[in-house]
């Protein structure tokens, strides 16, 4: 089972494309794809924050995975 | 009274949005408009480029103002427009406003709101200068 993420703003600039496809990380978690992304990505582990947002919502850490869920990466905002 | 919530490639037109949220039932219209500054922590800013993940910013948006209608209850009407795209100096990157029946709610909703959003709503910001692009925020 793959997960699909979608990347915005800087996220989309360190990892080079707009979405991205991964195996499922395990355990399926919200805390390990960001785990599996830092590490692909170290850049990411500079930012001042990174989010995980699945269906639109803010997720937390433990939070599960499925692969219809929508999956992006949030990097920290500035609108306004 | 449900809000009115958009994200728009296009000039924001001001006028609309404070039409937005005539109601007669308030006295009190508050609005807060967000423009183009020509400077950035010291450097010269020459346009700016906002992207928006649309459909989370708008669901974000929506949680924003169903909080500020918890808190002030007598809450009238919600109009928030925010532009993506690329934008000049003075252009109107957002505006907030609200109609409430006194002044007093009609500029804490407003700043609630404004407040609010810069944290919570995914929209990104990256400021051109004479001399290269940064993405607003991203590094401590």
């Amino acid at each position: 089972m793959a997960l699909k993420i979608a990347l915005f703003g800087i996220t989309r600039d360190i990892v080079g494309q707009p979405t991205l496809e991964m195996p499922t990380p395990a355990p399926a978690t919200v805390g390990a794809l960001l785990d599996h992304m830092r590490a692909h990505y170290p850049a990411l582990g500079q930012l001042r924050s990174c989010a995980v947002a699945v269906n639109n919502e803010y997720a937390p850490a433990d939070q599960a995975l499925g692969p219809n869920d929508e999956i992006a990466l949030i990097p920290p905002v500035a609108g306004g | 009274m449900t809000p009115h919530l958009s994200i728009t490639d296009q000039p924001i037109d001001v006028a609309a949005a404070l039409a937005a949220v005539q109601t007669d039932a308030a006295g009190a219209v508050n609005s807060f408009i967000g423009t183009v500054r020509n400077q950035s922590g010291g450097r010269r800013v020459r346009r700016l480029h906002y992207e928006s993940y649309d459909s989370m910013a708008l669901t974000q948006l929506g949680h924003v103002v169903a909080q500020a209608y918890e808190k002030w209850p007598m809450l009238q009407e919600v109009a928030v427009v925010h532009r993506k795209g690329t934008l000049n100096l003075g252009d109107v990157a957002v505006v907030v406003a609200v109609a409430t029946p006194h002044r007093a709610e009609s500029f804490a909703a407003c700043q609630f709101i404004i407040d609010t959003l810069k944290q919570v709503v995914t929209i990104w910001k990256r400021e051109e200068y004479e001399d290269g692009t940064e993405w607003v925020a991203a590094h401590p």
